[in-house]
């Protein structure tokens, strides 16, 4: 620890502190541009400049000097620094003189507008007068791909960008080039940046030289409403700020939550909008005559009640990737009713069995966690597309602390150096034996993460065995005799925001019911009825027969193509619902903006349904609906909270008998941009997967 | 004191003062106006109906900023804002002012960096029908095209005070 005055307050900061933080410690305000707490300092735009004594006699960067750089006093006085003398002011004024000198005078043309970092220091270290008569700087804009804007000549070369796609994103696609005036920030060959991270170049961006393309002129920032929400994206569970006006959602931002996502979100979570917009199902549809035809919600809901009076308990119901706990909830209840046990919201052949412990089926070590392993095995899974924050937090623990990563399953890029063991089961199970220099670097590990994805879990030909073998496989991994006390290092990694909320509740077969392929089988030998898709659209629906599937969803996709009866829904901006994230964390979205047209929240379409059929289910209100679960579900209430699995139930899973001799690993993504109907809908995710698919075949 | 009042009285000096003051008002040149044809003096600085004006080139000058939006302490002003279709530059796609909300306090043209919203100096456009004072952008730049020459006079009759 370090003493230091803080403009005369004198505060104990640790010594590694750079000036600004024993600053802000001390609750002194210091500006500045290329600063980031999460990025390397550079030190380049000197506004964070400050007065010293016990240092050199001038100005000094705030950020790039430590506490322990100044001496003490002749008689070992502490150090002091001010934020607020002549000096300092006249040294602040003059270097926004100069980042002025070069900045173009368009704030009302700028999308920065209003929540400008250089705007907002002008208003405090900005003179009115220009003493510089010659012509501005004059920069080209570049093209770096459909998601962000640029407008070259704002830029003031922070270099926030470039650190942020070097260090966080991991790809050496931007640059500064040239010196002094002729400084430009590039991509060096005018091509789109291929990091599904990049639009938080946006955000870090203090000026208005990266903007968001899809946004671009939309709005100004004092006339959204700011609703803070969760994402759905994937299984991170992301927490967002859904900026809306009027009845349409406008842009996503990222809040920062030091345990999910810090302060990133990936370019789906932050460009999905416009696919809230298009393609919506806004009234109920029923199909007559081999043809879909609006129909009101009275009528909807009485053809899906006859159907369901014929059926008896001959009815099934498979949960899609962005359904909330409560529709999953409310939805069992309906099915229980009537006697059905049918109910799924696993991939096709998923080895996640209802029997198993929570723990079989969470990210145990937690996503913050990730930062204490010491030796990480990826099985079937590409993070970097299926969850792209929690491959950021490899990146970030791989780059502080060097540690082993290997991957079983499919060869990608993920932005850190890996050893490549294989693609299959044989491979995990050599691992397993402890073979290869691998095998000895896992056996040494104290906290070894062992991240399953879904690929590997859910094997729709070889059946349900083969995801059982490999969850047990991966407990062994994470089981070793070397294993710190506490430690629970079996991951695994969910593509889908639904998934682990359903499996809490048991959105699961039970009584006798039948996984979702075995549904559709049943559905395509004419033995199910009906069949609920709960916004389900990544199943095989020409696969079902002359089964009566009625959708509830939002958006009109496979499934709706499919269906007999379309109830429309509301998206996750569009109604509060609860989600448990991979590592088993739950949240709860928040309403944004309304469902457009007739649309209802899930849950009370269900409801509805249940009071057409003549058996209400037993509540009326979505606080309602909230204590049933919650009695049945107590962790759920714990929001923002995760309900851990224990270490004993992964050992217990561990000493499961392997029958499986061999199995394929992949990725469950193939197209990071086009994972679920919204992301189908979006026009934007379109020029991403094209863009994309361009880079790709670039490279080959 | 009392005599000369008395005196006054007797020789209704008021009543003839009364007669005088209404013989020379009644000679006097009239300032009542004989008003749809004859206009009295408008100020450099009055605000009267709105206007959105172009440049000499014809291009609009609004850039849709949204001050006068944010400003407008009757939101009575609506902008919707988007890349225009040809060029991609910043431009409204919709600029609505209700002029019933409006309260004529002229904020919006003070908050225009580019002097594209202005209040002209007319004030003769009272309708028939309320529909008609919803006034769009079409109508704005309608206004803008036929009270140009007026309104930049009156600005520059008002720049040097500025």
């Amino acid at each position: 620890m370090a003493n230091i005055k803080v403009d005369g307050q004198l505060v104990e900061v640790p010594d590694y502190y750079t000036l600004m933080q024993a600053a802000e410690a001390a609750g002194a305000e210091i500006p500045r541009f290329c600063y980031h707490e999460r990025l390397s300092v550079a030190g380049n735009c000197r506004m964070c400049l400050v007065e010293v004594k016990g240092g050199p006699p001038k100005p000094m960067a705030s950020c790039a000097m430590s506490v322990k750089d100044l001496r003490l006093g002749p008689n070992g006085e502490p150090p002091e620094m001010f934020t607020n003398t002549p000096m300092v002011k006249k040294a602040r004024e003059g270097v926004m003189e100069f980042l002025l000198i070069n900045h173009p005078l368009d704030c009302p043309i700028c999308d920065q507008g209003g929540e400008c970092d250089l705007q907002d220091q002008a208003m405090a270290y900005g003179v009115d007068k220009n003493r510089f008569s010659e012509n501005k700087r004059a920069v080209e804009d570049k093209y770096i791909g459909p998601l962000v804007k640029t407008s070259m000549n704002r830029c003031i070369h922070c270099t926030r960008c470039v650190r942020f796609t070097t260090e966080v994103a991991g790809i050496a696609e931007m640059g500064l080039l040239g010196r002094g005036e002729d400084a430009e920030i590039t991509t060096y060959l005018e091509k789109a940046l291929s990091s599904e991270l990049q639009g938080n170049v946006i955000d870090l961006c203090p000026v208005g030289a990266l903007t968001s393309k899809p946004y671009a002129f939309n709005a100004r920032p004092w006339e959204l409403l700011k609703t803070e929400s969760i994402d759905v994206m994937d299984a991170v569970g992301c927490n967002i700020r859904v900026d809306s006006r009027g009845r349409e959602v406008m842009r996503i931002l990222p809040r920062i939550n030091e345990a999910i996502n810090e302060e990133w979100i990936s370019d789906k979570t932050r460009f999905i909008w416009d696919g809230l917009k298009s393609q919506r199902l806004d009234r109920p549809y029923v199909r007559k005559g081999g043809k879909l035809l609006p129909a009101s919600w009275e009528e909807a809901l009485s053809a899906v009640a006859a159907r369901i009076k014929k059926a008896g308990n001959k009815v099934g119901a498979i949960a899609g990737d962005l359904a909330a706990v409560e529709e999953m909830y409310a939805l069992k209840a309906l099915l229980a009713s009537i006697g059905s046990g049918m109910t799924d919201v696993r991939p096709a052949m998923s080895g996640i069995d209802p029997s198993m412990p929570r723990s079989a089926y969470i990210f145990n070590p937690t996503i913050a966690g990730i930062e204490e392993a010491d030796a990480i095995v990826i099985i079937g899974a590409n993070p970097r597309k299926e969850a792209a924050l929690i491959n950021a937090r490899i990146r970030k623990t791989w780059r502080a602390k060097g540690l082993p990563i290997a991957v079983i399953g499919e060869q990608a890029d993920l932005t850190y150096t890996y050893s490549y063991l294989g693609e299959g089961l044989e491979t995990l199970t050599d691992l397993v034996a402890g073979n290869g220099s691998f095998g000895e670097t896992l056996a040494k590990a104290q906290r070894p993460l062992i991240i399953v994805g879904e690929s590997a879990v859910s094997h729709a030909t070889l059946g349900k065995q083969a995801g059982r073998d490999t969850i047990a496989l991966a407990a062994k991994l994470a089981t070793g005799s070397n294993v710190a006390e506490g430690w629970n290092g079996l991951a695994l990694l969910h593509n889908a925001a639904s998934r682990v909320g359903g499996l809490d509740i048991g959105f699961v077969p039970h009584d006798g019911g039948v996984c979702s392929a075995d549904q559709i089988a049943l559905a395509g030998k004419g033995e199910l009825d009906v069949l609920f898709l709960l916004g389900a659209d990544e199943y095989d629906t020409s696969a079902m027969g002359k089964a009566f599937v009625v959708y509830i969803g939002s958006h009109g996709d496979a499934g709706a193509n499919r269906a007999d009866v379309i109830l429309p829904a509301a998206t996750y901006t569009e109604k509060s619902g609860t989600y448990v994230n991979t590592e088993g964390r739950v949240q709860v979205t928040n309403r944004a903006v309304f469902p457009p047209g007739d649309a209802k929240e899930d849950w009370a379409i269900v409801r509805a349904l249940s009071g057409a059929i003549g058996k209400p289910l037993p509540f009326n209100s979505l606080t309602q609906l909230r204590s049933v679960i919650y009695a049945e579900f107590p962790h759920l209430a714990r929001i923002d909270q995760i309900a851990a699995g224990s270490v004993a139930d992964v050992a217990k899973l561990a000493k499961a008998v392997i029958k499986t001799k061999s199995a394929p690993y992949g990725s469950a993504v193939s197209e990071f941009y086009l994972t679920n109907p919204i992301a189908r809908s979006s026009a934007v995710m379109g020029e991403c997967a094209a863009t994309a698919a361009s880079l790709q075949q670039a490279a080959e | 004191m009392r005599a000369a009042q008395f005196v006054n009285t007797l020789l209704l000096t008021e009543l003839v003062k009364a007669f005088f003051l209404t013989m020379r008002y009644f000679f006097s040149p009239k300032p009542t106006i004989n008003y749809p044809f004859e206009k009295g003096h408008v100020s450099p600085r009055f605000r009267g109906e709105h206007a959105l004006r172009r440049y000499p080139n014809g291009e609009e000058r609004c850039i849709a900023c949204k001050l006068c939006e944010a400003i407008c302490p009757a939101q009575a002003i609506t902008i919707e804002a988007g890349p225009r279709q040809n060029d991609g530059t910043r431009r409204t796609v919709r600029y609505d002012i209700d002029m019933v909300k409006c309260i004529y306090c002229g904020f919006c043209q003070e908050a225009c960096p580019v002097d594209a919203i202005v209040e002209g100096p007319n004030f003769e456009f009272a309708t028939e029908t309320r529909e008609e004072l919803y006034f769009s952008k079409e109508k704005l730049l309608a206004n803008g095209d036929r009270w140009e020459r007026e309104i930049a006079a009156n600005l520059s009759a008002d720049a040097p005070y500025r």
